[in-house]
């Protein structure tokens, strides 16, 4: 049986001088396998035009519709609204991240920064050749490496994160892991001082207060906690 | 010159980080850890007034070296105190560093953890309120012990509760230290992946489970020993039994001379 259900959004413009932050209030018709991304583009498209937020896949992929659901930092297109069994679902955007207008944040350019901050790349002294096969791993590994790749940088594990609230300059799990997936993979020739270098200080792994919060919510379930102590079990064993 | 150019920079003359980063985090995790573990064995010892006053009265001889003196000596207590003391003093100051010191920094934390009814977010704002609250409660504790570390015993320890009206001040310092102290140990092993075995997720609720079972369980018998100790003073105030005395013991020593 359908039900009506209450979506209570908060609107904001940090543009406009005359935008006062308010929750709006929209009533939805609840259809069968409804997401939010289904009842917000319902609202967009019949009771507010004016409704912001981001999308683009619908499916969990490119990570863009985060967004915080009840207060926890969830992707739209993956949250079913009959998991809500009052009815209201209050939406507000992401803390930790610029906010462009309503439910919207820059989370690109944040995640831009964030990846040269840790050099998110393969360091090696070889030219490599792209005609040839790369140099082969263990498959137990690159499962383990690989594994970390499935992030796709919606932001949940930095707007999860108290820490980060806290210390806006915090890398947040996202750049812990970024930093552990290359530190794994064999094909990477920076040693353990080159990562220290990137992440070795109260704004990156000693600064994380395991409030595991980032792992909790991860919609990828990516091991972060893990191997945000791993990078720290590392790091703090450097000598010199 | 270098230390100069150093702070001045924020890096090395060679451009490199520090390494004080990782060494306070790594002494902030061990001094949290021998704290933890020694309020564990703290708790099982002034508890042995459960079990008798006798009992309590030799723990409390031992630590003063019984054992190897002839006469024991308060003052090893007030030494091990002091020492308890500076590793206190060392992990408040570490610990500091996580406290949010404004009022933004407080307010975010607050709404967020208000907001998302997150666990372990909610775990630690406790472990921080309590932390605070010991920079004052342990101190006080701490001092009072290493100067007055000759009125343990129970008879001391009993009317220090009792006729001095000290209960109130440590059913706080209870409170504060199991949960602050239940709390960071089981942070400590999210912190360093111990104890993550095949499966994290399962491992941590287990964990946590644990956690709360040894905070329940220090809580019950630290709520009965200061009971215990209350109860005493209340009879030693109201005249209700003689001032303790140890019950007579049978000492043999080596030189097979018997001592009453």
């Amino acid at each position: 049986m359908s039900r009506t259900i209450t979506i209570r959004a908060m609107k904001y413009n940090p543009q406009s001088k005359l935008s006062k932050a308010h929750f709006a209030e929209y009533k939805v018709e609840e259809t069968d396998g409804m997401t939010l991304f289904i009842a917000l583009t319902k609202i967009r498209e019949t009771l507010d035009a004016d409704l912001s937020f981001d999308f683009v896949c619908r499916a969990g992929i490119c990570g863009s519709c985060g967004m915080m659901v009840n207060g926890t930092p969830k992707l739209a297109c993956r949250t079913l609204t009959k998991d809500y069994k009052d009815g209201v679902i209050q939406l507000m955007p992401m803390p930790a991240f610029k906010l462009i207008k309503d439910l919207s944040v820059d989370t690109g350019n944040w995640m831009n920064d964030m990846s040269k901050r840790v050099e998110s790349w393969i360091h090696t002294n070889h030219k490599p050749d792209i005609s040839k096969l790369e140099t082969p791993m263990e498959p137990k590994l690159a499962d383990e490496t690989f594994e970390l790749d499935r992030c796709i940088e919606c932001g949940i594990c930095v707007a999860a994160c108290g820490t980060k609230l806290m210390r806006p300059n915090f890398i947040g799990a996202v750049g812990l892991n970024r930093v552990a997936r290359f530190a794994m993979d064999p094909h990477d020739e920076r040693t353990d001082e080159d990562f220290y270098e990137l992440v070795g200080d109260d704004d990156g792994v000693f600064g994380c207060m395991s409030l595991v919060a980032c792992e909790d919510n991860c919609p990828k379930h990516l091991p972060l906690q893990t191997k945000i102590a791993y990078m720290r079990r590392k790091l703090v064993a450097l000598r010199k | 010159m270098n230390d100069l150019l150093e702070g001045f920079l924020g890096t090395s003359v060679e451009g490199k980080k520090s390494r004080v980063p990782a060494k306070l985090d790594y002494i902030q995790s061990a001094t949290g850890l021998f704290l933890g573990l020694f309020m564990w064995g703290h708790m099982f010892f002034v508890s042995t007034i459960l079990i008798s006053k006798d009992f309590m009265n030799t723990i409390t001889k031992m630590f003063e070296g019984s054992m190897f003196l002839s006469e024991p000596q308060p003052w090893i207590v007030s030494a091990i105190v002091l020492f308890v003391f500076a590793v206190f003093i060392v992990h408040a100051m570490l610990g500091m560093r996580k406290l949010p010191n404004t009022y933004r920094q407080y307010q975010a934390y607050k709404t967020h953890m208000g907001m998302m009814k997150h666990d372990d977010t909610t775990m630690w704002f406790t472990q921080a309120f309590t932390g605070f609250a010991m920079f004052f409660l342990g101190s006080a504790h701490l001092l009072m012990m290493t100067v007055k570390a000759d009125e343990i015993g129970p008879y001391g320890s009993s009317e220090r509760m009792y006729a001095d009206v000290m209960w109130p001040f440590y059913l706080l310092l209870l409170l504060a230290v199991e949960f602050h102290g239940g709390i960071g140990l089981y942070r400590l092993c999210v912190k360093w992946g111990w104890f993550e075995g095949e499966n994290v997720k399962e491992s941590r609720k287990k964990l946590k489970k644990v956690k709360w079972a040894v905070t329940t369980f220090f809580l019950a018998l630290g709520l009965l020993t200061l009971a215990a100790y209350v109860k005493i003073g209340y009879e030693y105030s109201n005249g209700h039994v003689d001032k303790f005395k140890p019950t007579a013991q049978v000492e043999v020593r080596i030189d097979q001379k018997v001592r009453a």
